[in-house]
């Protein structure tokens, strides 16, 4: 059995809600990303404190039509490409609560 | 980018937003269009409950301009507060004020870009223009250690009749320090309407020569090049982003449509701001207006190019009407007269001698 893995928001960023849509800017290369509905519940659920596969089965797989595995499979992805860019922040253990959260969530 | 203020502008959200935090400033530039004083600014409580109003309005991009934004004591306490808000926070500002100190705290506060007004290379011109000796140094020193701190700087500078040969001197100073810089080409009323700073606007055939400098420009024979026929695309879209993506706060609480466009639609004392910027009459006629609507300009050569300014023609007397500055860029471009300076020029014989970038000339005579 995996590890769970945290997930939480860099504080170095811009984020705003754009419909179904989440805006994210990074404050150190100012490259914009947008995320998809699906992204911005994983997004918006990323505090640091509840592991990404909880994210999945209470945030994903309960709004959308996905099995858990898959929904998994494609969130770690997700997280991985996001942590690249310094936007995320991936650990084994739990990361402190996020700052720069507020007003984030619709 | 165009993708996302499409969508803001569909879906009628404010993605960008600038805050004058104070009017007041350490400096006092001839061609600036506020006044200096004090008229009763919102509180830091204030600024704070619109930055909240404001992030759950959608407002993305926030800029905190002035005045000088740093005369403001609690500065630093709206940034971080904006910060944590998560908002893009764009600063405008002499930064006369910022040493190592503010410079590092800006950059902890994830600060997206500052922009620094410059005007000259040289000390005698750009502090005759800003009238604080000594302010081009500190300027151009707190751009390098905002730069050092690895924060985006670019300079602005407005082309006039004082410093229109440096400008070019400025870009090269910008790349010296590895900042960016930008030239407005044109100097606006004041806010209360006093139009007695245009004459420091450029004559004519410098405008025509920045407009064709390859440095500025990346394809002058495409920048200048006669302007298109309007489409019912073109007919149909809006001016700019006044009202429909962006607006702008006062000191005071005023919201407008943009800080360019004295179009007074609520105040956030009175209002909410989501309620202003969604049923403001007067928000709502601005995004309203489309190039079809304009009388004048719908019938101009230049309606589908030119960078008409809705705010500007409002200052001149009519938001559906032309804004005589825009037209002027638009002939120094293209040696294309607009309709309305053909009309002007029809209607006084010694129009063609004036010189029409100094539209003080073009006022009423007394």
């Amino acid at each position: 059995m995996s590890h769970p893995r945290y997930v939480a928001r860099s504080t170095a960023i811009a984020a705003r809600p754009l419909g179904d849509e989440m805006m994210i800017m990074s404050a150190t290369t100012s490259t914009l990303f947008t995320l998809n509905e699906v992204a911005s519940v994983i997004w918006q659920a990323a505090d640091g404190v509840t592991p990404l596969d909880q994210i999945v089965t209470t945030k994903i797989c309960t709004q959308f039509d996905i099995t858990p595995d898959l929904a998994l499979k494609d969130a770690e992805a997700l997280v991985e490409d996001l942590a690249s860019h310094g936007i995320l922040l991936l650990s084994d253990k739990p990361l402190p609560p996020t700052a720069g959260s507020r007003g984030v969530a619709p | 980018m165009d993708e996302m203020l499409a969508k803001a502008q569909q879906l009628n959200i404010p993605l960008n937003a600038q805050i004058d935090l104070t009017y007041r400033c350490n400096e006092r530039c001839v061609h600036c269009y506020l006044d200096h004083d004090d008229h009763g600014e919102m509180t830091t409580a204030e600024i704070k409950d619109l930055l909240d109003q404001m992030a759950a309005t959608g407002v993305f991009f926030v800029t905190f301009s002035g005045g000088e934004i740093m005369m403001r004591r609690d500065f630093f306490e709206i940034v971080e507060y904006a910060r944590s808000l998560a908002f893009s926070v764009k600063l405008k500002t002499n930064a006369v004020l910022i040493r190592e100190k503010e410079a590092r705290r800006l950059r902890e506060l994830g600060v997206e870009g500052v922009q620094i007004s410059i005007y000259s290379h040289r000390p005698e011109v750009h502090d005759a223009i800003t009238k604080m000796p000594g302010s081009l140094s500190k300027s151009v020193e707190a751009a390098r250690l905002l730069h050092s701190e690895g924060l985006r700087v670019t300079f602005a500078n407005v082309l006039m009749t004082e410093n229109s040969a440096d400008y070019q001197a400025v870009r090269t100073l910008a790349a010296e320090i590895g900042v960016k810089s930008t030239l407005d080409p044109t100097v606006t009323p004041m806010m209360d309407g006093d139009r007695s700073i245009l004459k420091l606007n450029v004559e004519r055939s410098q405008l025509q020569e920045v407009f064709r400098d390859p440095l500025l420009v990346k394809d002058v024979e495409e920048f200048c090049a006669p302007p298109r026929s309007a489409t019912e695309f073109d007919l149909d879209s809006p001016s700019c982003s006044a009202g429909h993506t962006g607006c702008y706060v006062s000191p005071y609480g005023d919201v407008y449509p943009c800080v360019q466009f004295p179009l007074p639609c609520g105040n956030v004392r009175k209002q909410k701001f989501a309620d202003i910027w969604r049923d403001s009459p007067q928000m709502n006629e601005v995004r309203s207006i489309r190039l079809r609507d304009m009388p004048s300009c719908s019938q101009c050569a230049h309606g589908a190019t030119c960078t008409r300014c809705p705010g500007l023609a409002y200052m001149e007397g009519n938001m559906y009407g032309p804004s005589s500055q825009d037209c002027e860029k638009s002939y120094a471009r293209t040696g294309i007269a607009s309709e309305n300076l053909k009309r002007r020029n029809a209607a006084s014989p010694s129009f063609s001698s004036l010189n029409l970038v100094q539209i003080q000339g073009l006022q009423p005579t007394q």
